[in-house]
């Protein structure tokens, strides 16, 4: 047990309790608990190689995790236990939406079709799963009308309108990191999982996207939960954060909290074991001093 | 019992034939991800060398010793087969390397095509049969093993072994392993990928010559169709081993040798390639990745 | 650059020097290559034993063209192409302009005089002309018909480009007519059969396959096994019920896609090659056990006396009650052909319609999703599983149903018609197309299928080669070196790019180089 207390949370969204993720003879996750709180971004940060990612990927049912519970609950109150049904249901069902480190578009197809793509549930239940569509009938048309009017509404949202139609991967990358965010949001989720949203990013892109997450937070309801490694854009925007090392949280709290916590510093300024007692004297001798 | 192990022993030199095949399916596979289609009809081509080899000699050189006949076919073999892939892959397959995925896989089932209707044309349409090479037979506890199956398990096994230490121990392995790895990385370090590529397909040609010559030497017939059997077996033999792993082209060249003959004497020799198929279907179906070959791991 | 017209021509003795040593080189190779094999042929005395027979001249022959061209190649092609690109650049033209060079309006006006001079006085020409004269004869008519055609193509590109689909549907409707107008219905037969319905049949085919591999990104080597479905279902069915055609089309498309289903089912788990090569076992399987399975399908035998289609309960036979009867005409198996004809083009539209409305699907757009990234559908919520087995399922559909219509053209049904080399045929079409273009799809069958098809008729070689050239012996060899030289060419296939299924403001076509081709 790491003895880190899970921050006391009033409606979560997402509640992870006991995550455990082995590979073969590797603990990527050891006992991993934390919680989210609805319409909050939290941000879940940690050297390279803490397992964030996979934390991520046990989420959005990319892996089955080994041990633990992952509970999501929607804001009309059913809940679901993510660990146990595969991925495309945690998006169709769950509604949570993820996007990845290294973007995955769908680059020969438009803009405009990777949004629709993402409306995939949707549509096929007003094309009465192809059948009634394929024969005409009008309940398709007015939804695909009302699909193209939800990708418009995000792709204003995420300044890409006058790109609509052409192919995504010819867009540049901080755009394409963009796209990829209002193509999760499309699925209409109730968590989005955000995976580096910032990497590469230069400055101009990395305001624009934190312009996107937070209209995404005020206009939609949705909650965040992102991995990043710019901490300006992590102690800006995410409302708490939980630290990872070596698959064990050592910290969880708001931004001040965690950027003054000694465990976080050690890790991040990468000390030894037996060093991080001298550490935290020394940053408890400076109160407050910057990360 | 005897039966049984009979059925072992040819199955076996089956199969080390289809092996010897697989070893160069799994090697261009490994080396660039392509199937070559056109390696069956470069076994095919390989035999045919042998068989024209064999009449040169027995036309001019009457009374020539089997054994010299042999040596001499597969030298001639290896040498036109090798030269032939060569070029295929110089006109057909590198031009495209780096494009689209399948255009190589459409024009190595082109030169399948090419291949087997070239002999086709120029050496006619029927069966070619040979007199028997080789035709001693050695009982052992009553079972009869022929110096032509003896033959052709002791090449294939010299033949796995040589080609392991190439691939293994010296500096053109090592280029190898380096351009299946990352093509652009091994460039970058002042690897000559596209000579590597090359010598693969020569390595994997000359192979199938060896295949073809035995094959030619064992059924002492040969057909401008003969490509496309053995080729489709020897490719699921690589597969079935798992595709990229030389013990495992041979080992799985050796299961459906030994699949096949078991199959047909026990139960029924109409649906022998039914049972080799099925089994690759299975196979593949609960362990993706074949027998011996390294699992895929998806990244997300 | 002072000396600059001396180093142009060092540069040309060098090129010669160069020119030389490649074509004496490439002459080695071709030596190696071909001295066995063309040199030597292995062929049978009386005593049926192997005897060898060499061809000293056509391998001389073969070595000299392979110098000579590679010297040409050397010496003047590739210089030529280098400063036709340096042209272009310099001067800003597009390379069209080659394009235009070639197709020249006085030319085309010659062309034109010539083939319509050249059939006004054919019957002329047969009774002055010897055989060798008219086989010429033929030849340059021929080559100018071409040049004609291929000129007004490009003289109105943009027209035919922007209505291909009107125009192709209007003139294959009025295929059978204008050929009945010119060569009667007895002549009409083999331009009916031949080119048009065994065309139209690879490209419904190609176009059923698209839906797996150029949609959904799936590589299917075994697709002919639908085919086989479809064509035996039909075969077995009508012969052992006496179903009419019209019940079995539909009943062979579903039994085509629930046979889909069951082997989409455990494979589609797998991945890429490995996906691949299951398809192709699976179509080996079914056509093995036709083979094998002889009390049902009787074995390589197959089945004959397959019924005919009917239009409306109508037979296309000799009798009163049949179609030339009734209708007042001369009895000639023309009328079957020219009905069989417009069954087979209503099939292919009917696949490209419902390929064309499920792009703009949900289901559709899921297929292409699937063939960029997987992994991005799943985290989308797309059950890729199903949305693979629907691909498998609708293309197997298509393929059953071509194959009740092969069935029912061809009278007899046998496992010689559902090999490997037809699924490699038929993926061929779809990848030389470009993968998920229509259009470029329907151009490669006609080009791939037609051209190969045409050489049956190319009689005129015989004199330039002798009485003993056959030139269908060479029909396949040309059929895959047409395939090397196109994808080597064109890899992404004759159109390469992709229509978008929907936009904002306005529809722009995709480049090739953005699409992928599938991981499964």
């Amino acid at each position: 047990m790491t003895g880190i207390e899970t921050a006391m949370i009033q409606d979560p969204v997402l509640k992870v309790e006991h995550l455990s993720m082995r590979f073969g003879g590797l603990m990527a996750i050891n006992d991993f608990s934390f919680e989210a709180a609805r319409g909050n971004i939290t941000a879940l940060i940690g050297p390279n190689g803490a397992g964030k990612t996979t934390v991520f990927n046990c989420i959005t049912g990319f892996y089955k995790p080994t041990m633990g519970m992952i509970t999501l609950r929607q804001k009309a109150g059913p809940e679901f236990l993510l660990e146990r049904m595969p991925d495309f249901e945690i998006t169709r069902d769950a509604k949570v939406a993820r996007t990845f480190q290294n973007i995955r578009l769908f680059s020969g197809l438009t803009v405009l079709e990777n949004l629709l793509v993402a409306q995939h549930n949707m549509l096929m239940k007003a094309s009465g799963y192809t059948v009634l569509g394929l024969l005409g009938f009008s309940g398709y048309k007015k939804a695909a009308a009302e699909s193209v009017d939800i990708a418009r509404h995000w792709l204003d949202r995420a300044n890409l309108l006058n790109r609509a139609d052409d192919p995504a991967g010819d867009l540049p990358y901080g755009d394409q990191r963009r796209l990829e965010i209002a193509r999760a949001m499309c699925t209409g989720p109730e968590l989005l999982c955000l995976d580096e949203p910032a990497a590469g990013l230069n400055p101009r892109e990395s305001l624009a996207l934190n312009d996107l997450l937070r209209t995404i937070r005020t206009e939609s309801g949705t909650s965040i939960l992102l991995i990043e490694h710019d901490m300006s854009v992590v102690m800006e925007i995410s409302d708490h954060v939980v630290v990872l090392e070596y698959g064990q949280k050592i910290s969880d709290g708001t931004p001040n909290h965690v950027q003054n916590d000694p465990k976080v510093i050690a890790a991040y300024l990468g000390v030894e074991d037996d060093e991080v007692e001298e550490v935290i004297a020394v940053v408890e001798g400076h109160e407050g001093g910057a990360l | 019992m005897e039966y049984f192990i009979q059925q072992l022993v040819n199955g076996l030199t089956l199969g080390s034939i289809y092996g010897l095949i697989a070893i160069g399916y799994t090697m261009v596979y490994g080396i660039i991800g392509m199937i070559n289609f056109a390696h069956g009809d470069i076994f095919m081509l390989g035999g045919f060398a042998a068989l024209i080899v064999y009449l040169l000699l027995t036309t001019f050189f009457v009374g020539i010793p089997a054994a010299l006949a042999l040596l001499l076919m597969l030298i001639v073999a290896m040498l036109v087969t090798a030269l032939w892939n060569w070029r295929i892959e110089r006109v057909a397959y590198r031009p495209l390397r780096g494009s689209f995925r399948l255009a190589p896989l459409i024009t190595a089932i082109g030169m399948s095509i090419v291949l087997s209707n070239f002999i086709q044309v120029t050496q006619g349409p029927r069966n070619k049969p040979i007199p028997q090479l080789v035709s001693s037979v050695y009982e052992v506890f009553g079972i009869s093993i022929s110096l032509k199956q003896i033959i052709i398990v002791l090449v294939t096994a010299v033949l796995l072994t040589v080609f392991w230490y190439i691939v293994n121990k010296t500096a053109l392995g090592r280029a190898q392993r380096a351009t299946e790895q990352d093509r652009k990385m091994a460039a970058l370090l002042g690897i000559d990928v596209d000579r590597t590529i090359s010598i693969t397909f020569v390595m994997g040609a000359a192979l199938a010559a060896v295949a073809g010559t035995m094959y030619l030497m064992y059924y002492g017939v040969a057909v401008f169709t003969d490509g496309f059997v053995p080729g489709v077996k020897a490719f699921t033999a690589a597969v079935l081993g798992g595709i990229g792993s030389l013990p495992g082209a041979v080992l799985g060249g050796i299961l459906i040798g030994l699949i096949e003959s078991i199959w047909s004497a026990y139960f029924s020799i109409d649906y022998k390639d039914v049972a080799t198929f099925s089994i690759l279907a299975i196979v593949l179906i609960f362990k993706p990745s074949g027998i011996l070959g390294r699992p895929e791991v998806e990244k997300v | 650059m002072a000396n600059f017209s001396n180093s142009v021509d060092a540069d040309g003795s060098a090129r010669m020097a160069r020119a030389l040593r490649e074509a004496f080189f490439a002459g080695l190779i071709a030596l190696g290559m071909f001295a066995l094999f063309v040199g030597l042929e292995s062929g049978q005395n009386i005593r049926n034993e192997l005897v060898l027979i060499p061809h000293p001249k056509t391998l001389t022959i073969l070595i000299l063209a392979v110098m000579a061209a590679r010297f040409l190649m050397v010496a003047y092609v590739s210089p030529y192409l280098a400063s036709q690109k340096v042209r272009n650049v310099t001067t800003g033209e597009m390379p069209t302009t080659s394009a235009a060079r070639f197709f020249r309006l006085p030319a085309f006006i010659i062309a034109l005089v010539l083939a319509v001079a050249m059939y006004v006085f054919a019957s002329q020409a047969e009774q002055s002309l010897s055989p060798t004269g008219l086989a010429y004869f033929g030849m340059v008519r021929g080559l100018a018909v071409i040049y004609a055609i291929a000129c007004f193509f490009f003289y109105f590109r943009v027209f035919v480009g922007d209505n291909f689909a009107k125009l192709a549907i209007v003139a294959l409707v009025l295929y059978p007519p204008v050929i009945v107008y010119f060569f009667g219905f007895q002549g009409s037969l083999k331009w009916i059969d031949n080119f048009g319905i065994q065309i139209l049949i690879y490209v419904m085919l190609a176009w059923g396959l698209n839906i797996v591999v150029g949609l959904a990104g799936l590589l299917d080597l075994g697709y002919v096994a639908f085919y086989a479905v479809g064509a035996y279902s039909y075969a077995l069915l009508s012969s052992y019920f006496g179903l009419s055609f019209w019940v079995l089309l539909p009943l062979a498309g579903i039994l085509a896609a629930f046979w889909g289903m069951i082997l989409g089912f455990p494979v589609l788990r797998l991945r890429g090659d490995y996906l691949a090569i299951v398809t192709l076992a699976f179509g080996e399987i079914i056509r093995l056990v036709l083979i094998n399975w002889t009390a049902v399908t009787k074995g390589t035998f197959g089945i004959s006396g397959i019924a005919k289609a009917t239009l409306f309960g109508i037979k296309f036979d000799a009798t009163k009650t049949g179609f030339a009867a009734l209708m007042g005409l001369p009895p000639s198996s023309a009328y079957y052909k020219i009905f069989l004809f417009y069954i087979i083009l209503a099939l292919a539209l009917l696949t490209a319609f419902v390929t064309i409305r499920l792009r703009r699907m949900p289901i559709g757009r899921a297929w292409e999703a699937l063939r960029e990234d997987e992994i991005a559908c799943r985290a989308l919520g797309i059950n890729t599983v199903t949305t693979k087995l629907t691909a498998f399922a609708i293309g197997a559909m298509f393929g059953g149903f071509a194959g009740s219509f092969f069935a029912v053209r061809q009278g007899f049904v046998s496992p010689e018609s559902f090999v490997f080399l037809e699924s490699a045929v038929i993926l061929a079409i779809v990848v030389l197309g470009g993968m998920g273009s229509l259009t470029g799809i329907a151009i490669a069958a006609v080009v791939m299928v037609g051209g190969t098809e045409i050489l049956r008729e190319l009689s005129f070689l015989k004199v330039i080669f002798g009485p003993d050239f056959t030139p269908e012996l060479y029909r396949m060899l040309l059929f895959g070196l047409a395939m090397v030289v196109v994808m080597v060419w064109k890899p992404r296939g004759f159109v390469g790019s992709r229509e978008p299924t929907a936009f904002l403001n306005e529809r722009k076509a995709v480049s090739g180089s953005f699409t992928k081709e599938g991981h499964g």
